[in-house]
């Protein structure tokens, strides 16, 4: 289902849990299916004891394709017309997180109704990992 | 930097939902993705990033008979200090969809650099910004994706206070 112009609001707010006590397994994952390899994302010995962090830690893109998990079960299949984010703190394994979008604004261009949304997604501590916007196209 | 020919697959498509913990039938049941309003299954929206399988220089995957920066018999497989306090990271990244992928699409992706730049940080010391930008044409030459993505490289690893 879609969004529609006519039933929403700016300032309307829409929230989904993406993920709850991220496995070191579900970024070993990500790593297989996107190719991003980087040992800082699954290799803990390497992560700790030669690049100074406490454990790995997700990828940047795993956060955003949970982001757009959110997005794209609010506005629909196939909506998108853009997405953008900005990765303002790391993820961890074991943690929660929670995406919030909120109505930015409502636009008509040539017929074609968008909507624009501010998204931020936080952790189990509400600190924000994510900020970011997005535009789909929704019914009249 | 050379053009990537991604050729866009059912069986990665559903490899990167579950990666992301979405089982979304759109991008796993071509059935019931027909059904529905996309007529059949679609990448999800971050997928674009997955161009890195089909880069052969790709340098965030191992290469046979290459020393690899990763763990085996000491923490670095590459002696001395990592790159730049844990090499770079992700800051920014952004889609621009025309239409979205869909299995069978063989797609040229083009990626040049962007603009560069620095910055102070109290968590990471100098901060290094270098910008991409990745323009992804399908098999008859229409752009469908464009994505900028920003990578940082700090002095040294991100504080966690």
């Amino acid at each position: 289902m879609s969004l529609q112009a006519s039933k929403l609001h700016v300032g309307d707010t829409h929230h989904e849990r993406v993920v709850e006590n991220l496995s070191r397994t579900q970024i070993v994952q990500y790593a297989g299916a996107s190719g991003d390899y980087n040992p800082l994302h699954t290799d803990d010995v390497y992560t700790r004891e030669a690049a100074g962090y406490r454990s790995v830690f997700a990828h940047g893109m795993l956060t955003m394709g949970l982001t757009g998990k959110m997005l794209t079960n609010y506005v629909g299949d196939g909506r998108l017309t853009k997405f953008g984010v900005r990765f303002t703190n790391q993820v961890w394994p074991g943690d929660t997180l929670e995406v919030t979008s909120t109505v930015a604004a409502l636009r008509e261009d040539g017929g074609q109704h968008y909507v624009d949304l501010t998204l931020s997604t936080t952790n189990q501590d509400g600190k924000e990992v994510v900020s970011g916007t997005a535009t789909a196209r929704i019914d009249p | 930097m050379p053009k990537l020919t991604m050729p866009i697959e059912a069986t990665h498509i559903l490899m990167f939902a579950r990666a992301v913990g979405d089982p979304n039938p759109v991008y796993a049941d071509a059935q019931a993705a027909k059904a529905g309003e996309t007529g059949g299954i679609i990448a999800p929206p971050t997928f674009p990033q997955a161009v890195a399988q089909f880069d052969p220089d790709y340098n965030l995957r191992p290469k046979p008979g290459e020393p690899w920066f990763g763990s085996g018999k000491t923490a670095s497989g590459i002696e001395g200090k990592p790159p730049s306090g844990g090499g770079g990271l992700h800051a920014e990244q952004h889609f621009e969809y025309h239409r979205h992928l869909r299995p069978g699409d063989v797609l040229t992706v083009e990626i040049k650099p962007g603009k560069t730049w620095e910055k102070e940080s109290k968590r990471a010391g100098k901060l290094t910004f270098r910008e991409r930008i990745a323009e992804y044409r399908d098999q008859t030459g229409e752009l469908v994706i464009t994505a900028r993505g920003v990578g940082v490289t700090t002095e040294r690893p991100v504080d966690q206070g």
